[in-house]
């Protein structure tokens, strides 16, 4: 039982981690399209806020793969 | 000079590691009831998957058919305080047998952990000697770190020899990925007066994870494929490190906006000075999982794919674990590069947020 409940778990933090890094990349699009110039810039920021919600979806992982 | 006595420690260091795995290959004759005891076993793919993740006090290669494994037995070094140090070859305490009044537990929640017994065979779970042995892990950080000596040494080498002109070599190969680090985490970030002081620790950083993960990768002859970089207690202590420069590099800006957030009213204070006391941990800590958990995921990924040739007990599967392995490989090389870069980066941004001026 405690498994299914850290499957869901797992499955819940892709969902919010899979939205957040979308828009992110999403946003990161319009960005550059509008200022192609700025690319590397844009991208290091996209990298810095991909990676943070990347930690917390990180999070829910390792707490789902202990209380399995 | 340097590179030949670099050479010659990586030679001693490969040395130890086949002296120790020709004696791993001598079977101990106690044995012989123990063989076979795998075999009739159902395949259960998350403990095979977790024993291929987790440190270990041998270096498990392959199990032959009749069920007798041959591995690397690496050296236990253990301290307790009525027994003292004791160092002797991990090969004693296999297959749960006793040494020195010592067991490597095979089951329940010290598994894998020594634990000290006394006559009638019971374990004192309350004093676990401290255990200082050479794993799996250790032997492959330790050789990452030679590894990384060498081509540094070689390299600072070649810089005394030419000085700064046109790359030649080793140069060619690593001079762009330090200008990298300079030029896109540190100069960026620190500002242009206060990075030197932390580019060393930045590029230690940088190549020995890198080279880690790297190494973490190449699954087979011994010395590489060890799981480091997705070991908890490397990047705890890497996070550590970060940690300790990012507090003891914060000017009086870094703790007044602890202590004394600007703007922020007086009677609001009791609550944020635990906010942003929990915030100096938290940073570091969500370092450590990040990198752990990505290079772990990632084993574990390309792991549950080889056990799915496994699982379905056919080699019609293998061509597609293949390709799927292959592919996740690819993913797990740029995860590898990227996770190196951020934890880089990361270190980097807290440096600054440390030594900023106030402005």
């Amino acid at each position: 039982m405690t498994g299914t409940m850290a499957a869901i778990g797992a499955g819940l933090a892709v969902i919010g981690a899979g939205l957040g890094i979308g828009r992110i990349g999403g946003s990161a699009m319009d960005a550059i399209a509008r200022q192609p110039e700025a690319t590397s810039k844009i991208q290091t920021a996209m990298i810095i806020a991909s990676v943070l919600i990347e930690g917390v979806a990180l999070f829910a992982v390792v707490v789902s793969l202990i209380t399995n | 000079m340097k590179a030949r006595f670099v050479t010659g420690l990586f030679l001693i260091f490969l040395l130890i590691v086949f002296t120790l795995q020709a004696k791993g290959q001598e079977k101990p004759a106690a044995r012989e009831d123990d063989v076979h005891e795998n075999n009739s076993e159902a395949f259960n793919p998350s403990t095979f998957i977790l024993e291929h993740i987790a440190d270990s006090h041998e270096w498990h290669i392959l199990t032959k058919k009749n069920g007798e494994s041959v591995s690397i037995y690496l050296p236990v070094i253990l301290y307790s305080k009525d027994k003292g140090i004791d160092i002797f070859s991990s090969r004693r305490l296999a297959k749960g047998h006793e040494y020195k009044g010592y067991r490597l537990e095979e089951e329940g929640p010290l598994q894998g952990k020594i634990v000290a017994v006394n006559e009638a065979g019971i374990a004192d779970e309350k004093n676990l000697p401290f255990d200082f042995s050479i794993t799996k892990t250790v032997v492959g950080m330790l050789f990452s770190a030679l590894l990384g000596l060498f081509l540094f040494i070689t390299l600072s080498r070649s810089y005394k020899k030419t000085g700064i002109s046109h790359p030649k070599g080793i140069q060619s190969f690593l001079e762009p990925v330090i200008l990298f680090v300079r030029d896109e985490i540190a100069l960026p970030n620190i500002g242009i007066h206060k990075y030197e002081k932390y580019m060393p620790y930045l590029l230690s950083v940088f190549f020995f994870i890198l080279i880690n993960s790297l190494l973490g990768m190449i699954p087979f002859p011994p010395p590489f494929g060890a799981n480091v970089s997705g070991n908890i207690a490397f990047t705890f202590v890497l996070a550590c490190f970060t940690f300790l420069i990012t507090q003891f590099s914060g000017n009086k800006n870094y703790w007044r906006h602890i202590f004394a957030t600007p703007g922020v009213p007086f009677w609001l204070l009791p609550i944020m000075i635990p906010v942003e006391l929990i915030g100096i941990i938290s940073k570091p800590f969500a370092l450590m999982i990040r990198l752990f958990a990505n290079i772990t995921a990632g084993h574990i990924i390309v792991l549950s794919l080889v056990c799915l040739i496994f699982i379905f007990k056919s080699v019609a599967v293998a061509p597609a674990s293949i390709v799927l392995v292959i592919f996740m490989d690819c993913i797990e090389l740029f995860v590898a590069f990227l996770q190196t870069y951020v934890f880089t980066l990361l270190s980097a941004l807290f440096i600054s947020m440390a030594v900023e001026e106030h402005h």
